[in-house]
């Protein structure tokens, strides 16, 4: 990916928590790595998933409940939450990846609503309660995550990783596999590609950073809720990733940075801001079809007079086995 | 392994909700052949191609690749095992250039697509190759042309391309020619003749010319059946199938 793309993104997190609330950054970097990992699957392998909050969740109450109950160190606790989403993934996985389009979205969402009423039943959870205090503890045993800015950094580094990673797939060779199978799964069938194979891996990837998001949160907030592994949850990174741009690298973080801030800076409106994400929503997906950075995209290709190359994420796929009349 | 035929099915039958799409068909394609199987629209050809790659299972019957019951493996176990496909409409990756295009055949025969965590540079050692296949269907000049621009004939060569960079021992083309102007029909006849030195190719083609030019020999297929087999003197001589394409759309 582009040099300066890297350079801007470190300099501005290394100046961000000094501008603004060192929390609330770590809150976007947080919703921000969650949208990226969940772009992994709508933007670059064509998959809705409706259940990626229980990825988020499980992973934010295994990192919490293993640093609290069981004493791990914080960088262990995040490694559990982690996992767990990556196991959990390869369930989920190999129930849906066969399903095609609306059908998808449906068996996560379900396999999702499990998940939410496992946490909500659940003794560990703290039910309706959540789990709460968890301690921050000590990154390595020596640096002090109670510090603001210790944890800042320690999250910040974490994002970078998770960034750096779904970039990095995206660009391999792994992702050109993904690319073709977006662009005419028959043919990259017919070439010989087991299908369902990249796309369960695709689907584990996201879920497993996507927990590496979760289990993130749940040290910087120090709890772990049912907000987490709610289906409105779910349905945020959605819309977080819609707004930026879905399969643009950069989009889903810059749409987590839009609706994050919305819903900070409205919250003095309370349940209104629902109200007012869903009518930005509706307006970008209206006006910005592409997102704010597909847009853009699209503006500076325009400007340097470049044809237009649609290419809608989820297009419908030439059927082999239809008739070809 | 080596036996005179590369392919044989036996007793192949394809029903879509009781209407039978492929009737009983015994095909026998030897090895080295150009294997060209014609018929009227609709008579099952294509159906055939997808129960032989996978793509659809049979309602009964057997199909033997290299000696091995192929049956009920998968589309992608089927290609592993060098039976590649085209498609009847022209099936290239779009927004990916003519040398991405063929790469993606290249990658799939080398390996190591599932390593995510590689740079994408590693491609690029592939490059060579897919320039000499580009090359080889004479598409080298649009290297860089992603395959959406590129003209109907030039897609259709594409694809050729692409399924040659897995070196297939049998190339299954379904009706390669269709929908081309004569000169491209006459480049792509040629094209067809040298890449099959060495191969066996089974086609699907509506240009009985073509047919004329390549085969060595034809089964015809009517409603899901064979109607006939033989040479091209032979076929084309034969009063049945002389009633059927009177009867069915010859150039359909
Ligand atoms: N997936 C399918 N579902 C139902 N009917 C099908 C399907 N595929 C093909 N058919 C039917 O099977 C018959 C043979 O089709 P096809 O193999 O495409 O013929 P050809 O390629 O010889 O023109 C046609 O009547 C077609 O409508
Ligand atoms: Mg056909």
């Amino acid at each position: 990916m582009n040099r300066w793309l890297w350079i801007i993104l470190i300099a501005l997190g290394l100046v961000a928590p000094y501008v603004l609330y060192p929390v609330f950054v770590m809150k976007l970097l947080c919703f921000a790595l969650f949208a990226c990992a969940f772009n992994l699957l709508l933007g670059y392998t064509g998959l809705l998933s409706f259940g990626h909050a229980a990825f988020f969740g499980a992973a934010a109450y295994a990192a919490g409940h293993s640093i609290k109950v069981w004493g791990f160190p914080t960088e262990l606790g995040i490694l559990t939450g982690t996992l767990v989403a990556c196991l959990l993934g390869v369930v989920f996985g190999k129930l849906a990846i066969r399903r095609q389009g609306i059908y998808f979205a449906m068996v996560t969402l379900a396999l999702a609503q499990i998940v939410y009423f496992v946490a909500l039943k659940s003794s560990f959870t703290g039910g309706e309660d959540g789990l709460q205090g968890v301690p921050r503890g000590r990154l390595l045993g020596f640096i002090d995550l109670n510090d603001s800015l210790n944890m800042y950094y320690f999250v910040l580094a974490i994002f970078l990783f998770g960034f750096w990673l779904i970039a990095r797939i995206v660009d391999s060779p792994f992702g050109q596999v993904l690319k073709a199978i977006r662009e005419n799964e028959p043919r990259a069938l017919s070439l010989g590609y087991d299908v369902s194979r990249f796309k369960l891996i695709a689907f584990v990837l996201s879920a497993t950073l996507s927990g590496l998001a979760g289990a993130t949160k749940a040290v910087v907030f120090q709890f772990a809720s049912l907000t987490d592994v709610n289906w409105a949850t779910s349905g945020e990174v959605v819309l977080m990733t819609l707004v930026g741009g879905v399969g643009t690298i950069t989009g889903p973080m810059v749409g987590a940075f839009t609706v994050v801030s919305l819903h900070s800076r409205l919250s003095w409106m309370g349940s209104w801001v629902t109200v007012i994400v869903g009518i930005t929503f509706i307006v970008c997906v209206l006006v910005f079809r592409r997102g704010i950075v597909g847009e853009l995209q699209e503006l500076l290709r325009r400007l340097r007079g470049r044809p237009t190359r649609a290419r809608p994420a989820a297009a419908a796929q030439p059927q082999a086995t239809k008739r070809e009349a | 392994m080596e036996g005179e035929y590369i392919l044989v099915t036996s007793g192949l039958v394809r029903e879509f909700k009781g209407f039978v799409a492929v009737d009983h068909v015994d095909l026998r394609v030897r090895r080295g052949s150009i294997h060209a199987l014609i018929g009227p629209n609709g008579a099952g050809k294509t159906t055939v191609f997808n129960l032989l790659t996978k793509f659809l299972p049979p309602t009964r019957g057997q199909i033997i690749y290299n000696g091995n019951d192929i049956t009920r493996h998968s589309p992608a176990q089927v290609a592993k095992l060098g039976m590649i496909r085209s498609f009847q409409i022209s099936s290239v990756f779009p927004h990916m250039t003519a040398l991405e295009n063929v790469r993606m055949g290249l990658q799939a025969r080398h390996g190591g697509s599932l390593r995510f965590w590689r740079s994408g540079k590693t491609l690029h050692s592939l490059h060579g190759q897919a320039l000499e296949l580009l090359r080889a269907v004479g598409l080298e000049e649009f290297a860089d042309v992603a395959a959406v621009e590129l003209p109907y004939g030039r897609k259709r060569a594409l694809e050729i391309a692409t399924t040659l960079a897995l070196d297939p021992e049998l190339l299954l083309l379904d009706e390669p020619t269709q929908g081309m102007g004569a000169e491209d029909v006459g480049a792509i006849t040629e094209l067809l003749k040298r890449v099959a030195v060495g191969r066996t190719v089974l086609m699907v083609e509506h240009n009985l010319g073509v047919v004329g030019r390549l085969a060595d020999r034809i089964t015809v297929l009517q409603r899901g059946r064979v109607l006939a087999e033989g040479n091209y003197a032979e076929v084309s001589t034969n009063p049945d199938v002389i009633t059927a394409y009177m009867g069915g759309a010859a150039h359909a």
